[in-house]
């Protein structure tokens, strides 16, 4: 390909580069922006009178003495006690992570080597399941979990996002396990391993890629969820994500659409870090599916 | 794997997928066919300086004893289907027959919240899905042709949109688009109306939510298909360009063909994740010109009015019904390529 390159004609590669420079744009500004307006006060951020106060800062210069203000970080943090929405939110996703992959593992493994029919029309079924938009299914689980007293804990919404997670966990694992050679846990069973330990000893140790990858997206999906988190818990058991709707209902005061501003950003700050680190591992995940399937 | 072992690995997935995903849509259906109960009201004699009168009061006991005895409320068959929050057949049918332009019935039906939101959840997946699938090819081509430097950056910088939590992302926009925000700001200053605001104008509200549906769902058409543009074979492109074809030819005759089975992909899981369209709604803020399927279930449960199952049930189920039918292609496809495969 590299001598295609050079063949290129020049209008084509400037009609390039401005086009990727201007998705590059419209996809990275949207984040720095709202990351530089966070250290500013309201009548910066969303200025009545000029834009270009939120570059300068000429508003948080005269309310707080300085060009940048952490005040929206104090409030949303201390204030507002985004904090235990934050430790709710990591006690959610580890959970759901880790169960998910346990029992992923499990059912992927068995669906990659069972070879019988029934395995494929689970794999249909779990794509029936995949498509079910979450609100449908959360509006079948309300009236039994106020009924059961069961609504408004960390351990429901646990058990909910993992069940949602197993359609896509149990497809991408089976995908992953498929690649693994057969001819590794059969030898281990002729030698005289059961089934199980077979998986264990054998099929264990080699499968951590696969499952790294699937693990993102679990976390991802954890993470980013707002219609079961906004939904199954109450008040005291707030997740991130609803607890920053929460502050939009509280705009009316000055500032408080500052403390939102903060605490999108902090929410933001993991997720860069992870597509920083396994920027390799998310475009393998995503194009597994499609580009073998 | 014997049949016992298989029962036993895939058990504990099975059954949570079981219970809270099979469960719950038939629980959805049942709860579609009841409604909340009325309040029980008993007679009373109310005695004052004036005489006594026989009057109706709400007998708060009966009615908490009601509510606990039958929590899912009365049966009522299909009736919350037909009711104005959902089909609204009879207030269709009168529309039919007393409009005189099919326009006109449209716009009546447009005014029933089940349609209303129907038609942005159409219009936002019909639009979006082929939108996405055509910058994000665009996105790939140009990318495969920028030095090998560049391209993890750019490829970072490109996951974002799709990586952030939806109600972020589309929070972040929405501040940026506010009147008071930069975009809203230079908008108006391009257009020199100051009183132009995204969020005023129910069509520009539309186009607002589009455009964020592209951005957040364009970088996995872009990752997809930048994959798929390494697999191209070089050989082919190689014949071509001896054959004479210029560079659109090659890209139009030998890549695209190539990528085809890619473009349904993406089109077939686009189509099922936009239709849940809900997110940026709550984030932008948008009902009062937009509501979605979604949406209306949400509403439905916290809105604020306490929660009304037996709506939600039936919009849920006319929703599942929705994504059954955006299912079955993909349903078929992957029969399709299974089909005598082993699994």
């Amino acid at each position: 390909m590299s001598e295609l390159i050079h063949r290129r004609p020049k209008s084509l590669n400037i009609v390039i580069w401005v086009f990727v420079l201007c998705w590059v744009v419209a996809a990275g500004f949207p984040f720095l922006w709202t990351m530089w307006g966070s250290f500013k006060v309201q009548g910066d951020f969303f200025s009545k009178a000029d834009w270009t106060y939120a570059i300068s800062g000429v508003r948080t210069q005269i309310e707080t003495g300085g060009a940048f203000t952490g005040d929206g970080y104090f409030g949303a943090w201390v204030t507002k006690s985004f904090w235990t929405a934050a430790l709710n939110t990591m006690i959610v996703v580890i959970s759901v992570v880790v169960i998910s992959l346990t029992l992923g593992t499990l059912g992927g493994y068995a669906l990659a080597r069972s070879g019988k029919k029934y395995a494929f029309y689970l794999l249909m079924l779990a794509l029936v399941f995949r498509a079910m938009p979450h609100i449908t299914l959360v509006s079948g689980y309300l009236l039994p979990f106020f009924e059961w007293n069961i609504w408004g804990h960390l351990p429901t919404a646990i058990i909910v996002m993992v069940a949602i997670n197993q359609p896509f966990t149990l497809w991408m694992l089976h995908s992953f396990f498929l690649n693994i050679p057969k001819d590794l846990d059969e030898s281990a069973m002729v030698d005289g391993c059961t089934r199980f330990q077979a998986f264990r000893r054998v099929i264990v140790p080699v499968m951590w890629p696969g499952v790294i990858t699937t693990g993102l997206f679990s976390f991802l999906l954890a993470y980013n969820d707002f219609t079961v988190t906004a939904t199954l818990l109450g008040q005291s058991s707030q997740t991130m994500v609803p607890k920053i709707a929460s502050f939009l209902g509280t705009t009316q005061t000055e500032g408080n659409v500052m403390f939102a501003v903060a605490a999108v950003v902090s929410a933001t700050a993991p997720l860069f870090i992870l597509v920083m680190f396994f920027q390799r591992q998310i475009v393998s995940g995503l194009t597994a599916g499609a580009v073998k399937g | 794997m014997k049949n016992r072992t298989f029962f036993w690995f895939i058990l504990p997935s099975l059954v949570t997928m079981m219970l809270f995903i099979a469960l719950p849509i038939g629980s959805v259906f049942i709860q579609s066919l009841h409604i909340e109960h009325t309040t029980v009201l008993k007679e009373v004699k109310n005695c004052g300086p004036f005489g006594c009168k026989l009057e109706m009061q709400v007998d708060v006991d009966a009615t908490s004893q009601l509510k606990k005895d039958r929590p899912l409320g009365k049966f009522n068959g299909f009736g919350t289907y037909k009711n104005r929050n959902h089909l609204a057949v009879s207030e269709l049918s009168t529309a039919w027959t007393n409009s005189p332009t099919f326009g006109v019935f449209l716009s009546e039906a447009y005014n029933l919240p089940f349609y209303r939101a129907l038609a942005f959840t159409l219009t936002y997946t019909f639009l979006v899905t082929p939108l996405v699938v055509m910058l994000g090819f665009c996105i790939a081509l140009a990318v495969n042709s920028l030095p090998k430097r560049i391209k993890g950056p750019t490829i970072f910088v490109s996951l974002l949109p799709m990586i952030v939590t939806p109600l972020i992302g589309s929070l972040i926009l929405f501040w940026m688009i506010d009147s008071e925000g930069i975009l809203g700001a230079s908008l108006q200053w391009i257009f020199e109306d100051p009183s132009l605001s995204l969020k005023a104008s129910p069509t520009l509200t539309w186009a607002m939510l589009i455009v964020y549906g592209v951005w957040h769902s364009a970088p996995f058409a872009f990752i997809i298909f930048y994959a798929g543009l390494q697999t191209v074979p070089a050989e082919t492109i190689e014949a071509a360009m001896i054959d004479g074809a210029s560079r659109w030819e090659r890209t139009r005759y030998v890549i695209l063909p190539h990528l085809v089975p890619l473009i349904v992909f993406i089109a077939l899981i686009q189509l099922m994740d936009n239709f849940r369209v809900f997110e940026p709604i709550v984030g932008f803020s948008a009902q009062a010109s937009a509501t979605s399927l979604s949406w209306i279930i949400f509403n439905d449960l916290a809105g604020g009015e306490g929660s009304f199952f037996g709506s939600a049930g039936a919009t849920s189920v006319l929703t599942i019904l929705g994504v059954a039918v955006l299912l079955i292609p993909v349903l078929f496809r992957t029969w399709r390529d299974f089909k005598g495969k082993v699994v």
